[in-house]
């Protein structure tokens, strides 16, 4: 998309944040990290440990109850509302319930980044059947994701995610619904575009991935982060 | 975009909420180009009435006292004086006595029976021609009529023509005031289809902001949703009345002929106007659907 990769500093960064939703117990607490420029980690933790609102504060659907989240060196609760979209298309997101407009083609889903950054329809057919075709989805282009299978659905989630080069990837469970054939080639993915300069965190509980894929660790526990692990 | 049918990320298309839009805006834009069509048809006529009057003046001259034959001679010697008044008036072209016969077929539709009003103590008229742009001072002109001709009287048709300005205005008022109605419950059913379809599609909302999107750009989706439904309720509208402003054309031009009221039909620019009015209530749902988006998304997070 023509956009500079940051090569440097912190993409992401955390001072003493914590969150809680209305008024219940804080679902984080005390949440410190970074993540450099061009980095690559994985999120693990229990189910119920915070990881998927630590992500949710990360892509700004949510502010911090305390504490400082920065995105790209902006302090997010700092941020105008009319900063925000700017700053969201500089994150691909796969959400882990997918989040797929139904009544759109799949090409028309992996095709929103895109179009949402005024990219023409030029630019949208010379690069989204290429990526469809790239994770096995080229016969599927004007499925709509009620026709299709969880781990179809999971691809083009993905293949959305990344479609416009994304500086920030974040994955909530992206793997959850494919084999590990397949899981390990989207991960491959992730990798190439970790190469390119897309800094990466990902929220698994595959510990097959983690051991095989040899990134740093963010551990969640009960809402604390009890630091990178190697 | 949905413009036309063109595509969208909002499945706003298939909205019950917004289906009934055109069916509301139809018969608005009847009554709004029935409103604009009737001020430009009063507005016209009383054109055409000023114009017909502004060159013109009627002398009335009081019948004299006295029996039939007396009354008469003494009334054409006070015409013949007070046309030689006129006459010798700058600013006057012409006047003329206006004769027996043409003064009984004057009040034959009301009085009737002619024969009746040839031994009726009928006051003369004289119809004057002045000069529309220096004409006399009239003031003057009365004031030495009113001297040298007893029962001497000038209608200038100036009473007569501001109480129809007058009525021409109160009608013009109320056009406005219907059309300034019918903007407002416009707007306030695109808000409401907008809100609703916003409720509606909330999650694909928050998909779409998620991924980067601003709020002009899901703006933008409900604006063209409204300007498409918009401009089918005003076509529709716009072909309901055709044929009621042709009619009262045809009606004006075949039945009232030569009569009070002339040509009813609208001129060339109402038409441009009748016909811009179904893109003006298009466009009026288009920004209030926008507006209501832009207004409503600045709530959420």
């Amino acid at each position: 998309m023509g956009r500079k990769t940051p090569r440097h500093g912190n993409v992401v960064q955390f001072d003493s944040v914590g969150l809680r939703y209305d008024h219940g117990p804080e679902i984080l607490q005390d949440i410190n990290f970074a993540l450099p420029a061009g980095s690559f980690h994985f999120l693990t933790g229990p189910s119920g440990a915070g990881k998927s609102s630590l992500l949710r504060l990360i892509y700004l659907a949510q502010k911090p109850s305390r504490g400082r989240v920065t995105l790209f060196g902006r302090d997010t609760l700092l941020a105008r509302r009319y900063e925000l979209p700017a700053l969201r298309r500089r994150v691909g997101v796969v959400f882990q319930e997918f989040k797929l407009l139904d009544h759109l083609s799949t090409l028309d889903n992996v095709a929103l980044p895109l179009r949402v950054a005024g990219a023409g329809e030029a630019e949208v057919q010379k690069f989204v059947p290429d990526l469809l075709d790239w994770v096995g989805l080229s016969e599927h282009i004007h499925a709509k994701p009620p026709t299709l299978s969880g781990g179809q659905k999971q691809r083009v989630a993905i293949a959305r995610a990344v479609i416009a080069r994304p500086d920030l990837l974040l994955a909530d469970e992206p793997t959850g619904n494919v084999d590990d054939d397949i899981a390990m080639r989207l991960m491959y993915l992730f990798e190439e575009l970790n190469k390119l300069g897309t800094t990466v965190l990902v929220a698994t509980h595959n510990h097959s991935l983690i051991s095989r894929l040899q990134h740093p660790r963010l551990h969640l526990e009960n809402g604390a982060l009890l630091g990178p692990e190697p | 975009m949905i413009l036309f049918g063109a595509r969208s990320d909002l499945p706003l298309k298939n909205d019950a909420t917004s289906r009934f839009l055109p069916w509301l805006i139809a018969p608005m834009v009847f009554l709004c180009s029935i409103a604009l069509a009737g001020t430009i048809i009063l507005h016209g006529m009383i054109g055409r009435w000023d114009r017909d009057v502004s060159g013109t003046l009627t002398v009335e001259i009081a019948a004299a006292p006295g029996d039939a034959q007396t009354s008469a001679e003494r009334t054409r010697a006070k015409v013949e004086a007070a046309i030689k008044i006129l006459s010798d008036t700058p600013g006057v072209i012409q006047a003329r006595a206006l004769s027996q016969d043409q003064l009984s077929a004057l009040l034959a539709p009301w009085l009737g029976n002619t024969d009746l009003l040839r031994e009726m103590p009928l006051p003369a008229l004289i119809d004057v021609t002045i000069r529309p742009e220096h004409g006399p001072d009239l003031d003057a002109l009365a004031a030495q009529l009113d001297k040298a001709v007893q029962g001497a009287s000038i209608d200038d048709h100036r009473v007569w023509l501001s109480r129809l300005i007058g009525l021409s205005r109160a009608i013009a008022g109320l056009a406005v005031a219907v059309v300034v109605i019918i903007a407002g419950a416009t707007s306030a059913t695109v808000i409401y289809a907008t809100r609703t379809g916003m409720a509606v599609h909330r999650e694909v909302i928050d998909v779409l902001h998620l991924i980067g999107a601003t709020d002009d750009y899901i703006a933008r989706q409900f604006a063209d949703r409204a300007f498409t439904l918009g401009l089918k309720g005003g076509v529709l509208g716009l072909l309901l009345n055709i044929p009621i402003l042709g009619g009262l054309g045809f009606f004006g031009l075949h039945r009232l002929q030569g009569g009070f009221l002339g040509d009813l039909s609208l001129p060339f620019f109402g038409w441009i106007g009748v016909v811009v009015l179904p893109v003006a209530a298009a466009a009026l749902a288009m920004l209030t659907a926008r507006l209501t988006v832009h207004a409503t998304l600045a709530r959420m997070v």
